[in-house]
């Protein structure tokens, strides 16, 4: 038996506060492989590690429980102070007697109990807990990011800059994302394009970047340091020898919306989404074609004098090796047909502030002059709408979508900018401009430029002649208010995109409740997920402003740069092993495991473990008839002695 | 007599319901004290025999508790759980232990409310069985 110290944590009151912790000592210091235990007012501060530290060396212990918090915070730490005290780190368990216990529990007894029941259970776990070491492992020096947008374009090039080899693929034709579609960036007024274009530049010019468009993941498997990842590139029909003459767009017969100007204008089958597009390459787009197979059109493969039209292009599929992953897949506009009330389906003048963005845009369909889509006019009534299916938790998105007040003001101010004479009304629930210089932009919106400010909902949009009539409340002044506008836009949630969804099963990284990817931890874990090796950049995370996004894509790389500098990683020693003498061979566990670790030693007729592919999740053990396979320091004999006590 | 209070053994997977745990405890939500945790790597850890080991040792009921069917950590191992259990709410029902003694639920790392939720219901329809007394009654409680 094992010679246990038991050191509970008063966690200021947070534990004591509801766990009686000098019951729980008397008792627990009377419980058999006990040789210390006491409680003290917060465990993980420096005094605290050194009693572990010194009642290891005074009583000669072999075993130390730490009753606290989740061990998903301070195991580390208590391991570290155990190591110090010159044990095993194994030899150290957490009891959670705070998030578990003493955090949900109101009556004082029934916690108490439960405390000692989890510490008991502990104990056990201990006494069975074997020394281990950590498994080392290579690392792959090179590092997956999953779309191209701003914060993808930015992890990749502060990666690359460090010195490793970097993927990026985006699923899109071009890189540059939603960044790539805005006019002017807030609070600065900085054109978009120009300042993202020499990034995109820089990312196609890399030496350590390699692009990968119109590509996506498929498939992902292994652990951090070595993911092993399956990428389909669909075709693109036009291959490099592309010189970007266009003509082959001058006699292409098929039409559709243009994504790029959010269904604006109209392009053809062959295109370039936008001049500055990295790859300068033209992109067939498959499905409003013709026809590629067996019959074709044609015309643009006759125009283009240099061939560099093949209609025969196939996906591709690769399998390429990792050390680490950041995913940077972006946002979306939530669908505003949902909201029925305001008629962006019905009435051409409603449209969503990327759309705006668009009329804005140098590039844009009107070349930069504020025109309405249904008959080209100058518009001299703008209504914005703020929180369109954002902070509206009955019927829409609870939360907040962060950037809309802030580009809304831009939206006002640059219409005002281009149309002087005209009049903006913005509709608000609140004006949220905490950021650097944003309070200031939004007061010269309001001061410089006029932008009226009404507080208060929409609750109607229709048309009447020319003219779409916005219905709505003026809270402060208690009065309802119409407007007779000429253009309506709609502030419109941000939501992440759908195949974002997809993605995290592949990856195994958790969604939150409105499925942006989930952060290990919310203050103190904001890039990483919980899956180690795969980090979190821009807004698949949550609403976020450029700043954030490029912030987030640089704490990324510089995440990853760290992880790809050691030459080996440490994997958990916590793996399965197989009992041979127990082992008959029947393969179950081979057929079980995701990772393909256990394998079928034939001639010895007995299943064997590789520790480098075990993640140590121990389905194989529960599955195993013959009880051959134990997962190192949780087998089947610690589960039952810990039931056996802790009941 | 006091209240029957049962004594219930959850089962907790560390990526997700055990993170949903500690996530109704970050927001001091409140739920019922009877239900004492085991952290496992996996609901595919879960070995059908320590849910027979909980009732053995006393059990009035036990919970196992893990990711989403297609959000397992471990790809699938919540899978080859969810088929384990089937059957052995079966095996429970023909032994004579009613099957809502042993119940499964998926919560996320993301659902404190749920997890508050899923141990207040498992406490009150363990307690409307009543005490556990099956392996005592056939002497197999040693």
């Amino acid at each position: 038996m094992k010679r246990n110290g038991v050191f509970v944590c008063n966690c200021g009151v947070n534990i004591a506060g509801t766990v009686y912790v000098d019951k729980v000592v008397d008792e627990i210091a009377h419980y058999p492989s006990v040789k210390h235990c006491e409680f003290y007012d917060y465990m993980c501060s420096d005094p605290g590690q050194k009693k572990i530290e010194d009642a290891i060396k005074e009583k000669n212990l072999d075993g130390i429980i730490v009753a606290c918090c989740s061990p998903t915070l301070h195991e580390e730490t208590f391991r570290s102070a155990t190591e110090r005290g010159g044990l095993n780190k194994y030899s150290c368990e957490i009891a959670n007697i705070r998030e578990q216990c003493s955090w949900v529990h109101k009556d004082r007894e029934k916690a108490t109990e439960k405390a000692k029941s989890i510490i008991r259970g502990i104990i056990e776990k201990v006494n069975l807990n074997e020394d281990l070491d950590p498994i080392k492992v290579p690392v792959t020096k090179r590092a997956l990011v999953i779309g191209a947008g701003v914060s993808g374009i930015q992890s990749a090039l502060d990666i690359a800059d460090s010195g490793y080899e970097v993927l990026l693929v985006e699923k899109s034709p071009t890189i540059g994302g939603h960044m790539a579609q805005l006019s002017e960036t807030f609070p600065t007024l900085d054109c978009s394009q120009c300042i993202l274009t020499p990034k995109m530049v820089a990312v196609s010019r890399h030496p350590r970047i390699k692009l990968m468009t119109m590509s996506e993941v498929v498939d992902v498997k292994g652990y951090v340091g070595n993911f092993q990842v399956t990428i389909k590139e669909h075709p693109r029909y036009v291959t490099d020898d592309c010189n970007l003459c266009g003509d082959c767009v001058k006699v292409c017969p098929q039409v559709t919306v243009n994504e790029f100007d959010r269904g604006l204008t109209l392009r053809r089958a062959i295109y370039i989404p936008f001049p500055q597009a990295v790859p300068a390459k033209y992109v067939l787009d498959d499905q409003t074609c013709l026809g590629l197979n067996p019959l074709r059109c044609d015309k643009c493969e006759k125009a283009c004098d240099v061939g560099a039209i093949d209609y025969d292009m196939q996906p591709k599929f690769l399998t390429e090796h990792f050390g680490s992953i950041v995913v940077a897949t972006g946002y979306d506009l939530y669908d505003i047909s949902q909201i029925p009330e305001y008629g962006y389906d019905t009435y051409e003048d409603v449209i969503d502030g990327l759309q705006f963005e668009r009329l804005l845009s140098a590039s844009g369909p009107t070349k930069g002059e504020v025109r309405r889509p249904s008959d080209g006019k100058v518009p001299k009534e703008v209504v914005f709408i703020k929180c369109v299916g954002s902070r509206d938790p009955e019927s829409h998105h609870p939360y907040c979508s962060k950037i809309c007040c802030m580009y809304t003001g831009k939206h006002a101010m640059l219409y005002k900018h281009h149309v002087p004479e005209g009049q903006a009304y913005v509709f608000y629930m609140d004006i949220r401009s905490a950021g650097k210089d944003y309070e200031e932009f939004i007061q010269r919106a309001t001061e410089e430029d006029r932008v009226m400010y009404i507080r208060g909902r929409v609750s109607k949009i229709y048309r009447e002649g020319e003219k779409i009539m916005v219905w709505g409340v003026d809270t402060i002044a208690g009065k309802k208010v119409e407007i007779a506008a000429d253009l309506v836009v709609l502030a419109t949630a941000i939501v992440p995109r759908e195949e974002t969804i997809e993605l995290a099963k592949k990856l195994r990284i958790p969604m939150g409740p409105n499925n942006f990817l989930k952060e290990a931890h919310p203050k103190l874990r904001p890039v990483e997920t919980l899956s180690a090796g795969i980090y979190l950049a821009g807004a698949a995370q949550a609403p976020k402003d450029i700043p954030e996004t490029v912030a987030q894509g640089s704490g990324a790389s510089s995440k990853v740069a760290g992880l790809l500098s050691a030459d080996e990683l440490t994997h958990e020693p916590t793996v399965v092993r197989i009992k041979v003498e127990e082992c008959n061979g029947c393969g179950i566990c081979v057929n079980i495991c995701p990772y393909e670790a256990l394998t079928l030693d034939k001639e010895k007729g007995v299943a064997v473990v590789n520790d480098v592919l075990c993640e140590g999740c121990g389905t194989c053990a529960a599955a195993c008839p013959s009880g051959a396979s134990q997962l190192r320091n949780l087998t089947d004999a610690q589960i039952a002695k810990m039931l056996k006590e802790m009941l | 007599m006091s209240e029957f209070e049962p004594k219930i053994v959850a089962f907790l997977c560390k990526w997700c319901s055990s993170a949903g745990a500690d996530l109704a405890g970050v927001s001091r939500l409140e739920y019922k004290p009877n239900v004492i945790p085991i952290r496992v790597m996996c609901s595919g850890r879960v070995d059908p025999l320590f849910v027979l080991k909980a009732l053995k040792e006393g059990a009035d009921g036990v919970l196992v508790s893990g990711c989403h069917p297609g959000d397992c950590h471990y790809v699938q191992g919540n899978m080859f759980a969810r088929r384990r259990f089937i059957i052995l709410k079966k095996l429970l029902e023909f032994v004579g232990i009613h099957p809502d003694r042993f119940q499964v639920s998926w919560v996320s790392a993301s659902e404190g409310t749920k997890f508050t939720k899923v141990i207040d219901d498992v406490v009150e329809s363990v307690k409307a069985l009543g005490p556990q007394t099956k392996f005592k009654k056939v002497g197999i409680d040693e």
